[in-house]
This record gives C-alpha cells, structure tokens and sequence, in this order.
C-alpha cells in the first residue's frame, strides 16, 4: 500500500479525457475474485488494454439486491473461493497507474464492518479513484460522507428514472467524480435495449447540477454504447464481460480474447458516440 | 424496598422517564434506518405518506377494525395454561392465542393493514417474502380478499420444510417462487423480492412480513401488530388483577414480539420483563443458529442498520434454525435498540429445547403450537423455573403448528427411517405428571 499519490487518476480526470477525444467513456465493471485474485485483476488489464477509461471492480457480498443472476454467480463463486475485503484493495493496486480510474463498488455492509474512514484511507493509498455504493442513499451516508471527503475519494451515488426532482438535487449535491444513472428500473444484467427514458434522466440530472453522468445497467453491446454515449459522459457495462468470463470458465485465454472483443465493440460505440 | 426481589437481576434502563411507546423511527438510537437503492426511495416515501394519513383517517381506521373482528376474528383469545404452567415451576402462564387468528398466525394484523394501503396506492400486485409461509399464505389470504396479484418469494430449503404452506398459497391463488441463491432460506427470499420491488414498483407493494427493512416498515408492521399487547395487557389485568411479571415471545425479525411487547414498553415500575427468544439451532456456541443479539454484531443488512450475523468482512453468514420462519440472520432494528439500552432481554432457545416445549403443550394442553411460538414456550418454561410460582408469564402463541407436523414427526422418529432425535414417550412421562386424574406412578 505503498503507491505514491502521483499515481491516481480520478473519475473527473477520465472523464474529462474521454471528453477531450469528443467521445463518451467506457467504464467496465468486473468482481474482484472470479475466477480468482489474479485471473480478474488479469481481466481488467485487458479491459483497459482494450480502451476502458475506468474499472468498476466489483466487492462480492453474500446479499447482492442490485444484481441480476449473472454478476450474482461470478461474485458468489468469487466469496465461495474465499474473497476478502482486502483483496479487492490489492487489485486496485495492481491496476492503478496504467492509465485508468480504478473505482470499487461495494454495498455498504462489507465498507462498514471495515470501517469507512479505514476504506478510503487505504482505497487512497491503494491508488483507488472512488466508490460507488448502490445501497446508499447520501441521507444515511454522513460518515462516507465525512471519510471520502477526508481522504479524496470519489463517492458516487446512484439516481434511477424514479428519482424526483428533490432528490436528484439531493443525491447530486452530495456525489463527486460523476453521477451513476440507472437506466431502468431494476438490477444489473444485459437487456435488448436501453430505454428511451434514459435520456430524460441524464438531461434532469444535468438539470439538478451533475456535471459527470454516467449510465450503466443493461448496456452491453457497441450499437448501446454509442446511442447512450451519445447523451450521457460515461457507458457502464458489466454483465456484458462478466458473462464473456462466466462462458469461457477455466480456460483464460478463450475470456480473454472474449473479454478483448466485447471491450473493443463497445470502445468502437462509445468513439463513433459524438458523430 | 424491604421486601426481598424475588426476581434477578432485571436490566437497567437508561431511560426510565421516556416514553418508549412513542418511538416512531426512522432510528431507534442507532438502528434502523433506509440503507437501499435510490430507486425504492419514491416508493418508501410514498408508503410512508400513505401510512401516517391513514392511520389519522377514521375511515381507514374503521375498516381496518373491521377486519380484525369479521375476517381475522379478533380478539385473539387469552387462555390459561395450567397443566403446561405446572412444567414452568408453577409459575402461571398465560398464552396470547395469535394461532387462533384466521390463517393460523399473526401475520395476518400487518398484512390486512398493508394490503388496505396498497389499494390506497393504487396498486395492484403483491409481493411478499416467507419464510415458514405463515406470511405468504396471509399474503396470499389478502391479495384473494382484495382481489390483487400475487407473488411469493420463499427459500428452497423453505419450500421443502415447509410444503403444506406452499401448497396452501398456490391454492389461494398466488405464484410461489422458489429461490435457489446463496442459503436458500428466508434472507434470500427477501433478496428477491426487493429485485422483484425494483423492477415493478410502480404496480407493486412490497408487502414485508416483519419489523425489519428500511423505514417506515418496522415502525408500520409493529403499529398493525400492536393490537397483540394491547388486548393481552387488557385480558391479563382481567384475569390476573394485575400486569404480568414477564412477557415472552420468540424472535427472528421479530414482529410478533415486538406487537406484544409495545403495549409493556413503558410498564417499568414495577418491571415486566420483556423476553425475546432467539432461535438458538444447535446451539450459538456451534455457530449453526440464529440468534442475532445474542451472537451477531450491528451492521446493515436489507435495508436497516441492526444487529447481523455477519463475520469480519461483514458478509453475512447464513443463519440456521429447526424453525423456517425464525431462520433469518438480521433482527428488528427497534428490538436491536431495546437490547442496547436494556428495555428488553434475548435469550437464545435451541432447538432441542424448542422441540421439547412444541410437544409438551401438545400434550398438556391440546394446543399444538407453530415451532417458532414453541421457542417463547421454551423460554417461558425456564423462565418459570427462575421466577417461581407467584409469577404471572404472559407467552405470545404467535402461530399454529399443524405446518409443522411434517417437521416434528420425523424430530420424534414417527415417520420413515430417520432416527428419532428425542424420546417422545419422556416427554409423555413428564406431561403424565401435571394431569389431576392420572396418578404418575401407574404405567400407562
């Protein structure tokens, strides 16, 4: 835990790159442990080898509400091999300064029995960017609050099309680094398309002062990635790699190419974005 | 005092002027809460709105009175229970007779009330998570009385145990899913149901069966089950001429408890003692058991901060009871504060002991209890022995145990090839004792 400061690239910084090349950026998702410690901090390397701006790595936890059943599997096989809190800290180490924003998500149980102060202290120090926690509203996070702000990590809060106006403001005025924006109502995993209303939620959001707005659930090919980079700052995608790993369990070279190919079709969508 | 306290040590309370009554959530001192995805905000907010408006409606109000009296068949009874109280060191007990409601349970006062704030919602599907299916069947009762759809998550391990009840729901009209994840148990049910909340919230009420989750729902079911305490504070001043010294009730998210509880919160001079019984599976010194206060640690877990069984990585660790619907490794956030500031006292009963107390009120009293209410007897059994003969014990009989003749039957050795895991003829010999007619000594 030792990576010097210099090391860490934030959220903002990411986004405004992508910004910069007048495209939306990729965001991956993977849990950290599946299919071990070391074959997915392997696997995001190839995500950010193959144009993933930041790395959402992923804190398995024994009651997921957020996620459908195919990041359900990986992160259950992942605690099933013995998964710990301070693994998903050695992965952001391993990944951090290769040019990606390394975020964790976690739900809050496992950040709480840590300790939040002691997580973003070391999740800074590990050369993390941030966390998204998707069963925390900012109203019951007063310590995440204080610790993140203490420690000079992105805390990013989630909005869904149910958000009124009151608590878009809400939730935006307590986030930093971007705005998670749930596509629909319901968990993670790859659906046919992305809803229309998307769009909506990402402009209201914008409206309630959110300068970063990133999109995520249900996107999982190049043709959604470009419709939503279209509109929103950042395309979050996970059960869309997690299944190219779930597919070719036990052979790593196979997930690896699978993983390369699904990350360059979105990579390729979020580029023709803008155009 | 000159008189000797017949009692031990009673807790001290850290607040004897407030009103404990009064406590209306979102936290109760450090628990509670809403810890949950920003999209089931509106949703929360929304139910809660619709609650305190109704609650202060008398139309609301009278219907829901209504109910309780024409469909539930409220008041509960309060019977006495003088063989079994001879096993209890003599001490009298009194048990609430929630097993006589319609559908067997108590579960039926929280979700009639629930089920009249759906339709002031608009909505029309429920969903409900069971763990014993004592609240999925009276989900399913209600969705058939007022007409709505209806889905119940159950674990696996649950649908087996307890497949009387899942066939009793699909015959009331409602689709019984069956939830393979993780444990397969009661907590995996409600992981479910909140994906299934999520994604159909707009026409759907999550129609949770206990005092946990995020606010309002521990504060709103405790409200629709606190008719519980007060008819039995009532019915025992009746009878007794005074409060009880005790009142017992078992405990998994604890809404049985809790609804008979409330009506004793603020009775502390003198004390009634209020007696949680947690689920103590093989015993909490094995780790196969589901007594959270009295062998977890606080945390979060779907949806409010309280006491979890969980290890140091704050993953929860799968819970383990004989009883499906104690079987759940979080626990009431208001119970979580009444153990804190000392209110109330949770004493873990394991199974053996449970099993014991399920077939000796069989036995003395003609009543066969549900394994989860047979935990309070349990502990109304030691707690007898501690208190001695003056006392008064008010038990919660919070369900009836025909869904669990299956479990005891092979618990006893009555059914196929399974060893019997205790001597039922032992137990005859004990309940033999208490009768007035039979003299012991004669071999039946």
């Amino acid at each position: 835990m030792s990576a010097p400061d210099t090391r860490r690239l934030r959220s903002a910084d990411a986004l405004d790159r992508a910004r910069d090349e007048e495209r939306a950026a990729l965001i991956g998702y993977l849990p950290v442990g599946y299919p071990d410690l070391a074959g997915s901090i392997d696997a995001a390397r190839v995500l950010i080898d193959h144009g993933a701006d930041m790395i959402e790595l992923g804190l398995p936890y024994s009651d997921p509400v957020m996620d459908g059943p195919v990041i359900q599997r990986a992160a259950g096989s992942a605690l099933a091999a013995g998964t710990r809190t301070r693994h998903v800290l050695d992965a952001v180490e391993a990944l951090s300064g290769r040019g990606a924003a390394i975020l964790v998500m976690s739900y809050w149980n496992p950040i709480l029995a840590y300790g939040p102060h002691t997580f973003a202290r070391d999740l800074a120090m590990a050369g993390g960017a941030g966390v998204i926690t998707p069963d925390l509203i900012p109203d019951e996070g007063a310590d995440w609050i204080e610790a993140s702000e203490e420690h000079g990590v992105d805390r990013v809060f989630l909005v869904a099309p149910s958000s009124p106006p009151d608590r878009l403001a809400h939730v935006v005025s307590h986030t930093r680094g971007f705005v998670y924006a749930a596509s629909t109502m319901g968990v993670t995993g790859t659906r046919a398309s992305v809803s229309a209303a998307t769009e909506g939620l990402v402009e209201r959001t914008r409206a309630a002062g959110a300068e970063n707005v990133c999109v995520g659930l249900g996107v999982s090919n190049g043709e959604q990635a470009a419709q939503v980079g279209a509109y929103a700052d950042g395309v979050i995608v996970g059960s869309a790699f997690v299944r190219a790993l779930l597919e070719n369990e036990g052979d790593s070279s196979a997930a690896r190419s699978a993983l390369a190919t699904v990350a360059d079709d979105l990579r390729a969508g979020v580029e023709r974005s803008r155009r | 005092m000159s008189t000797p306290d017949p009692l031990p040590v009673v807790p001290e309370l850290e607040r004897p002027e407030g009103e404990l009554r009064s406590e209306a959530g979102p936290y109760f001192g450090d628990f509670g809460g809403r810890f949950l995805p920003e999209a089931l905000v509106p949703a929360l907010d929304e139910l809660r709105e619709t609650y305190e408006k109704a609650v202060l409606d008398p139309e609301f109000v009278a219907e829901l009175q209504r109910l309780a009296r024409e469909y539930t068949g409220r008041p509960s009874l309060l019977s006495e229970a003088p063989r079994f109280s001879r096993l209890a060191g003599g001490a009298r007990i009194l048990l609430k007779r929630e097993d006589l409601n319609h559908t067997g349970s108590h579960k039926i006062n929280n979700v009639l009330g629930q089920a009249l704030l759906t339709k002031r919602m608009g909505k029309t599907r429920l969903i409900a998570e069971t763990g014993a299916g004592q609240h999925g069947v009276a989900t399913a009762t209600a969705a058939a009385l007022f007409g709505l759809d209806c889905t119940i998550y159950m674990g696996e391990e649950d649908t087996e145990r307890q497949a009387l009840n899942v066939a009793r729901m699909r015959l009331l009209g409602a689709e019984v899913v069956a939830v393979a994840q993780g444990s397969r148990t009661l907590k995996d049910a409600i992981n479910e149901a909140f994906r299934d909340w999520v994604a159909n919230v707009e026409s759907t009420h999550y129609l949770l069966g206990t005092v946990a989750g995020p606010h309002p729902f521990p504060v709103m079911v405790r409200d629709f089950h606190r008719i519980i305490g007060e008819e039995a504070r009532a019915q025992t001043l009746e009878v007794a001429g005074r409060l009880p010294d005790a009142v017992v009730a078992c405990v998994g998210g604890g809404s049985n408890a809790m609804g008979i509880f409330h009506a004793f919160l603020d009775d502390t001079d003198p004390m009634v003692r209020l007696v949680g019984c947690e689920a103590g599976g093989d015993g909490v010194a094995t780790g196969r058991h589901s007594a959270t206060i009295g062998g977890g640690s606080p945390g979060v877990l779907h949806g409010a901060r309280s006491f979890v069984m969980q290890d140091e990585d704050g993953q929860t660790i799968p819970s383990h009871s004989i009883s499906a619907g104690l079987d759940y490794p979080s626990v009431g956030p208001e119970h979580a504060w009444l153990a804190d500031i000392g209110r109330a006292e949770y004493r873990p009963v394991d199974d053996t002991a449970a099993m014991e107390a399920f077939a000796l009120l069989s036995m003395t009293e003609g009543i066969m209890p549900a394994i989860e209410s047979a935990h309070a007897l349990a502990g109304a059994l030691t707690l007898g022995r501690e208190l001695g003969e003056d006392a008064v014990i008010l038990v919660s009989l919070s369900g009836r145990g025909d869904k669990d003749v299956d479990t005891a039957s092979r618990w006893f050795g009555l059914v196929g090839d399974d060893p019997a895991r205790a001597d039922l003829g032992a137990l005859r010999a004990q309940a033999r004792i208490t009768s007035d007619l039979i003299d012991p000594k004669e071999t039946p």
